[in-house]
């Protein structure tokens, strides 16, 4: 390992931007004459729109322009899509209904863009944007999806009977339920997975931009993925032609899913740049965010696990309904599905599975990635049906999931996935000592006598990351491949970019990326640039998401570096008057075979570039490379998370007294921002667990529309955390990575909630386990005495 | 509209602006200082932190016409430029205390109050009841506070704590 190499702690070349106020995130740029936006949203969860007067809003103090759905839609701009077509048992493709850019005819959620006000300033364009009058005809809502998929509930889409996006199932029905009918136990949980709002300090903003000169546009936008946000609007949207739009995605301000997506103010951002002739420019307030930004999560699930005599797991079934919101979005449909089902089987050898999916609209934000996607929700599933199962047969937690785990590899689970590497019993070992568990029976006695409820919490996770083979999810019925490019142009003096469709948020590509570059050239870190974020530069890529930058982007990057070593090493060989095939490169030199002949790095690429020393018609002049990387399965990062809480009777106060981490990530390129990435995760989760759940009331309110109501993770909600890994290489890719950037939030509410029910003594606790919720809980349970054990 | 004269980062500055202009939005509008950033519109994110007169202070929860004759002091100005990072801004760095970057500047002058009020040898738990006002969605925090105690501890002696000292 050299210093700045894979496997080194390097300090991140990006932060020196972000410590000193120069970063460059989009609400930073302004363009020359730009206007301003402000969208006039529906206080209405479910209306028909009966008209819009601007009238009187228009004669306000510099207002440009004020545009309805109705102009939206005789300029032909679609709505929003759903990269990801699910089909429900029957085989029928799911329901997916309208999503206009701005609504046109009826609003659906609250929120719901009605009308776009555009003034010279942010405040003429609020101040006049509250005298649009729009006359609702207000519908009864439904936001419960219980209550939706039932007959005579409000309908949402016409298309959708019942308010039913599809019924998926998966695995196989009849082998799960044989296992039920021999079982010796059965455990059944009914669980609801709370909705969150994923909140990225950074809120969504836009600027789009029209050259009449050229005809092209550019929208400048706070993305996760600027290339599908230019192929959804060129190619969907039919705002501007692909080959005349350039998106830029600057720093971005972290992301956790929500900016994956193409909502309706970049499209109209985009769209009435060229209708006013000005820059166009919109950021939201939170409020907005906390409205209109894609929740995660929200499903309501009954989960049943079947064991033999033995304490074998012989079968798990799961029945879930989950709530989509009012609208499609863009991988809305596969995360309750393809991201929640496959991953049932967890760490455990599972005989037989079955899961079903009951999908509804309901008049709430629409519903989609968030963090973990899909994988969170699965993880909690399966780790507390673990849990319960072992208190319930008076099992250590621990022994149980051991005497269950996978331990040979490669594993074929019954719901898709062939698990290719691992070692849980490992990974569980080392948190075992670490987290002192042989010490928790006395640690509890102590906590006892000071008043207070221990417990200690397991999550034995799994993830399916590194997303994805392209034919495997295109089977699945995905619109899109999910391989990674890369280009690698050396310049003359041997310094390189590296442009990667992979678009860093906060992971620190800017650093990872550059160690791979120069330990595989043996050049310094300082010479390594990587470009990301702007269409103009980078080709195509798919984007940063589902923990897939290491193994997938870092992939193609070592493929495009394949290549440029043998384009080198023919430059070398010419250089050197040897043959190709002697040429051997190694620490930035290129040398020949049993010889002290060698040239440097250096040389090699400026005499690609001078080409004097060699037929430019025999060999082209010039050293850049690209390359696609279509990975050949999922990675499967998994580990072993433990929680201990001391919970205070007195006033249903969780506090988190210890958190200790091993995780299973594959090679690690840098170990001090994996970490960073685990910290970061484990705190996603502890807020979904212990304080954050987005609220609607029964008329389609949202009541936690602000970081008033909706409670955030504050450091004080979290200990210092142990967080440290074991590896198993992935033989999926090149690198052996599987990745880390969501593995946090899919372990850790499964671990809190299994240590607060252990501290507690009662199952019966929803998430997030607020103080309130806590406390009366143990009211409920009647125990509320701490007992010295 | 109003003008309003004030110091920023040691230069002074005369502006013009709508009475409801907020300082945020006078630092970032109007003085093009865009590394203090808006987060939130409740004062709960604390992406906005600026010292005025060495205190912390979300820019977004004043207006600019208070801050009538007063010194503030942004990202921007916590390090002498061409001169090397302030060590508050060092020990972010040095511990791996930000990801996105977006939460960070807030993080970094609210830290360097902390130290004034708090001294320089300064307990975790301290740290945390002490960022009460700055939400990170990033790292979970336990780099940040690793970062606020090493970044404390550094500032002994600087001119940075010696002035705010005072």
């Amino acid at each position: 390992m050299t210093a700045t190499g894979i496997g080194a702690a390097v300090r991140r070349k990006e932060d020196h931007r972000f410590i000193t106020g120069k970063g460059h995130f989009t609400d930073d740029i302004n363009r020359p004459g730009q206007a301003y936006a402000y969208f006039v949203r529906s206080p209405h969860a479910h209306a028909t729109i009966k008209s819009v007067d601007a009238k009187a809003a228009s004669k306000m103090p510099g207002v440009v322009a004020i545009f309805t759905g109705a102009e939206v839609a005789a300029d032909k701009i679609s709505g929003h899509i759903c990269g990801w077509t699910v089909h429900s048992k029957d085989g029928s493709p799911m329901k997916a209904g309208p999503h206009p850019a701005l609504a046109h005819g009826k609003v659906r959620y609250v929120g719901d863009e009605v009308a776009v006000v555009i003034a010279d300033s942010y405040a003429q364009a609020k101040d006049a944007a509250e005298k649009v009058v729009v006359n609702y005809g207000v519908l009864p809502a439904v936001v419960d999806p219980k209550a939706a998929a039932k007959p005579g509930a409000p309908q949402l889409h016409d298309i959708a009977p019942n308010n039913t996006v599809f019924n998926w199932h998966l695995g196989d029905k009849a082998a799960t339920d044989a296992a039920f009918a021999s079982a010796a136990h059965v455990t059944k949980l009914d669980l609801v997975n709370n909705r969150v709002v994923p909140s990225a300090i950074e809120p969504r903003a836009a600027i789009g931009e029209y050259d009449s000169g050229t005809d092209s546009f550019t929208l400048y936008t706070t993305s996760q993925n600027p290339h599908a946000a230019r192929l959804v609007l060129s190619a969907f949207a039919g705002v501007a032609p692909e080959n005349k739009l350039r998106v830029i995605a600057p720093d971005i301000g972290g992301g956790f899913g929500s900016k994956i997506f193409i909502y309706a103010e970049e499209t109209v951002c985009l769209w009435a740049a060229k209708k006013v002739g000005r820059p166009l420019k919109w950021t939201a307030e939170r409020s907005e965010s906390f409205l209109v930004d894609a929740h995660g999560r929200d499903h309501v699930t009954h989960a049943e696990l079947a064991l033999d005599a033995s304490g074998k797991i012989t079968g798990l079934r799961v029945h879930t309904i989950a709530n989509l919101g009012a609208y499609p979005s863009l991988f809305w449909s596969s995360v309750p599905t393809y991201l929640y089902g496959p991953l049932m089987s967890g760490q455990y050898d599972i005989p037989s599975i079955y899961v079903e999916v009951d999908a509804v609209y309901t008049n709430t934000a629409p519903v989609d990635a968030v963090r973990g996607a899909g994988r969170p929700e699965a993880t909690f599933v399966v780790e507390r049906l673990v849990e319960l199962a072992a208190r319930e047969t008076g099992r250590d937690p621990a022994a149980f999931r051991r005497a269950n785990f996978i331990t040979t590899f490669p594993h074929q689970t019954p719901v898709l996935f062939c698990y290719d590497a691992g070692d849980y019993g490992a990974s569980l070992d080392k948190a075992l000592a670490l987290a002192d568990y042989k010490g928790f029976a006395k640690r509890k006695r102590e906590s006892a006598h000071h008043g207070k409820l221990r417990g200690i919490g397991f999550s034995t996770y799994i993830e399916a990351c590194g997303l994805a083979p392209s034919q495997a999810v295109g089977s699945l019925g995905a619109g899109v491949g999910l391989w990674e490019s890369a280009e690698v142009r050396v310049n003359p003096t041997g310094s390189v970019e590296v442009l990667t469709g992979s678009n860093t948020h906060g992971q620190g590509h800017e650093t990872t990326f550059a160690q791979l570059v120069s330990q595989r050239l043996g050049i310094p870190i300082e010479t390594v640039s990587i470009v990301h974020g702007d269409t103009d530069k980078v080709q195509f890529g798919m984007g940063t998401y589902g923990s897939r930058s290491g193994a997938v982007g870092m992939s193609a990057i070592v493929k495009a570096l394949d290549k440029i070593e043998a384009k080198a090493k023919k430059v070398a060989a010419h250089l050197l008057e040897a043959a190709e095939g002697d040429i051997e490169f190694k620490d930035g030199k290129f040398g020949v075979a049993g010889t002290d002949k060698s040239v440097a790095w250096g040389d090699v690429t400026l005499n690609a570039y001078i080409a004097h020393k060699f037929s430019g018609q025999e060999l082209e002049p010039g050293l850049k490379e690209g390359a696609f990387w279509d990975p050949t399965n999922f990675t499967f990062p998994a580990g072993c998370h433990i929680c201990e809480v001391e919970v205070d009777p007195e006033t249903g106060n969780t506090e988190i007294v210890a958190w200790t981490a091993v995780d299973d990530f594959g090679v690690v390129v840098n170990p001090m921002i994996v970490e960073g990435q685990v910290h970061g995760g484990i705190a996603h989760g502890v807020g979904q667990a212990l304080c954050e759940r987005a609220v609607y009331d029964k008329d389609g309110e949202l009541v936690t529309g602000s970081l008033m109501d909706y409670c955030m993770p504050r450091a004080d909600h979290l200990p210092a955390l142990k967080v440290e890994t074991t590896v198993t290489k992935c033989p999926s890719n090149p690198l052996g990575i599987k990745g880390c950037g969501e593995a946090g939030a899919i372990a850790a509410p499964a671990a809190v909630i299994n240590a607060v029910t252990d501290a507690i003594g009662t199952e019966a606790i929803a998430m997030p386990a607020t103080p309130a919720a806590v406390w009366a809980a143990l009211k409920k349970s009647g125990r509320s005495v701490p007992h010295a054990a | 509209m109003a003008a309003v004269s004030l110091t920023v980062n040691g230069k002074p500055v005369t502006a013009d602006v709508d009475p409801r202009t907020l300082l945020v939005q006078l630092l970032r509008e109007n003085l093009r200082l865009t590394g203090t950033h808006v987060g939130c519109d409740t004062s709960q994110c604390g992406a906005c932190v600026v010292l005025v007169g060495g205190k912390a202070v979300k820019s977004c929860t004043v207006l600019a016409l208070q801050l009538e004759g007063a010194d503030v002091l942004t990202i921007e100005g916590l390090a002498a430029p061409d001169g090397p990072l302030h060590p508050m801004q060092e020990a972010f760095r040095e511990n791996h205390g930000l990801q996105c970057g977006y939460c960070t500047p807030g993080m970094i002058m609210t830290a360097v109050d902390i130290v004034r009020r708090k001294g320089h040898e300064l307990e975790d738990r301290t740290i945390r009841e002490e960022l009460e006002g700055n939400i990170c969605r990033c790292t979970g925090y336990h780099n940040i506070v690793k970062a606020i105690a090493a970044g404390a501890r550094a500032m002994r002696g600087t001119a940075t704590a010696t002035k705010a000292a005072e």
